[in-house]
């Protein structure tokens, strides 16, 4: 029920405030009425309705932290 | 698939799996709740579970929608249609939850009534709009992530006066629950549950943010993790619980940070709350009745309250002899534990919404043949 999708933001109708996204490929019309500020070639995450936008930087930096567990992980205290 | 695959990468797994057994302390044991039935299919999906020390536990929640709905609400649902000749539109899942009477929403459907299974609450409002001569019902079951959709939907047909459209609302919230998981006896004081930390929701937090959890885990002390959906989200939240555990720290941090921050998303939180308020009380099942736990339509939306509009008298209406869902749902006993589990109750026959719910816990040891072991089971000895 929760499960959500990336999307690639591929045209936005201001007028409707419904936009054309892309998960992986296929089109798909979805409401932007839940989120603010989005443009094209923006990454959101679709249930049903479009629920936030996907932060690219934060992304990076949690693969980062995935890179770097074995580096950083400490002995048993 | 961008921020899909990347979270799923082989190498980058293994390198967790190694930095959580360095992690994890030799005399103790980690219990882990995922309160959210897409943590519980992500970990038996990815067999995240093989990839953890047998110390580190992973103890499932009730966060799957489907799963916590009582059963007289589904016996509302079928007097709907059956009284007072609806279309009654509702999500996939809904369809198949075993209702009173050997019954469900999918063979009252079958027998004529006109149910619809819909993918938004957008195709409502369009069934709606296209029959002017009938009443339709969205039966709205969900999380706070499929909350504000229905906000939105409400407030479209209040302003286009659509009189023939009105809302069944079942939407539950997250941290209510999980304080009453919290305060349950069995976690309290029988020690039938241990519970050391959670793994908090992806998208629930995506609209709430990480903000909700600060009061329990000071609370309580135990420490949250809000947790992305793909495997190596669940194995870096499940390092970040284990050092929070070690350090002996109850603090809410933050893993999904690519769509998740401390005050979530304030523009679907403001429709919610211009649309809905608290019930004082709501029926789940598993946790029986939890203060505080749902929401319902305010009195300006009051004339699409499916409620207010037809009779819907409080059902009570028991769970199938010999299903386990409700303790499963607490975490006390895992689907093995149930009798009818792989026997009589499968994903083509349920006999409890556990197994009907692409996340229900039940389902989730089915479909990726958790329960087999060594010795497989054979499908003629189950049938």
């Amino acid at each position: 029920m929760c499960l959500a999708l990336p999307a690639k933001v591929l045209a936005i109708d201001p007028m409707t405030d419904m936009g054309i996204v892309s998960p992986g490929g296929v089109r798909k019309h979805v409401s932007l009425a839940l989120v603010d500020d989005v443009r094209v070639d923006d990454f959101v995450l679709i249930h049903v309705y479009a629920l936030n936008k996907i932060s690219e930087e934060e992304a990076k930096r949690t693969l980062q932290l995935f890179a770097g567990a074995w580096l950083t992980a400490g002995e048993p205290a | 698939m961008k921020y899909i695959e990347e979270f799923r990468r082989h190498d980058l797994a293994h390198q967790l799996s190694a930095a959580i057994s360095k992690a994890v302390k030799p005399d103790r044991d980690y219990h882990l709740m995922e309160f959210c039935g897409g943590h519980t299919h992500a970990i038996f999906r990815y067999g995240v579970q093989d990839l953890m020390p047998p110390n580190v536990k992973f103890v499932h929640g009730p966060g799957c929608p489907v799963c916590v709905l009582p059963i007289g609400r589904i016996d509302n649902a079928i007097e709907l249609v059956e009284r007072h000749d609806v279309i009654l539109c509702t999500y996939g899942d809904v369809l198949r939850v075993p209702a009173s009477g050997r019954r469900s929403l999918l063979k009252v459907k079958a027998a004529g009534a006109d149910i619809r299974m819909v993918y938004s609450v957008r195709d409502a409002l369009r069934i709606a709009q296209e029959n002017p001569g009938r009443q339709v019902v969205f039966f709205a079951i969900g999380f706070e992530t499929t909350t504000p959709p229905t906000a939105v939907a409400i407030r479209q047909a209040q302003a286009e006066g659509l009189g023939n459209f009105s809302v069944f609302c079942n939407h539950v919230l997250t941290p209510a629950a999980i304080q009453n998981i919290l305060e349950s006896p069995e976690v309290r004081e029988m020690g039938a549950v241990s519970i050391d930390g959670f793994f908090g929701p992806s998208h629930v937090s995506t609209i709430i943010g990480s903000r909700p959890y600060e009061y329990f885990a000071e609370e309580f002390q135990k420490p949250v993790v809000i947790a992305g959906f793909e495997p190596l989200d669940v194995m870096q939240s499940a390092l970040m619980l284990i050092r929070q555990l070690n350090e002996g720290r109850y603090d809410v941090e933050n893993e999904y940070t690519r769509v998740v921050t401390r005050e979530g998303n304030t523009k679907a939180q403001a429709l919610v709350a211009e649309v809905f308020e608290l019930r004082r009380v709501f029926e789940w099942r598993g946790l029986g009745l939890v203060p505080y736990s749902a929401l319902r339509l305010k009195e300006a939306y009051s004339a699409l309250d499916a409620e207010k509009r037809f009779d819907t008298p409080a059902i009570a209406a028991s769970d199938v002899k010999g299903c386990e869902c409700p303790s499963i749902l607490r975490g006390v006993k895992r689907p093995v534990d149930c009798k009818l589990f792989g026997t009589v109750c499968t994903p083509e026959n349920p006999m409890g919404s556990c197994m009907v719910s692409s996340e229900g816990a039940c389902a989730a040891y089915w479909s990726y043949g958790r329960f087999r072991g060594p010795e497989p089971v054979s499908r003629e000895s189950v049938a």
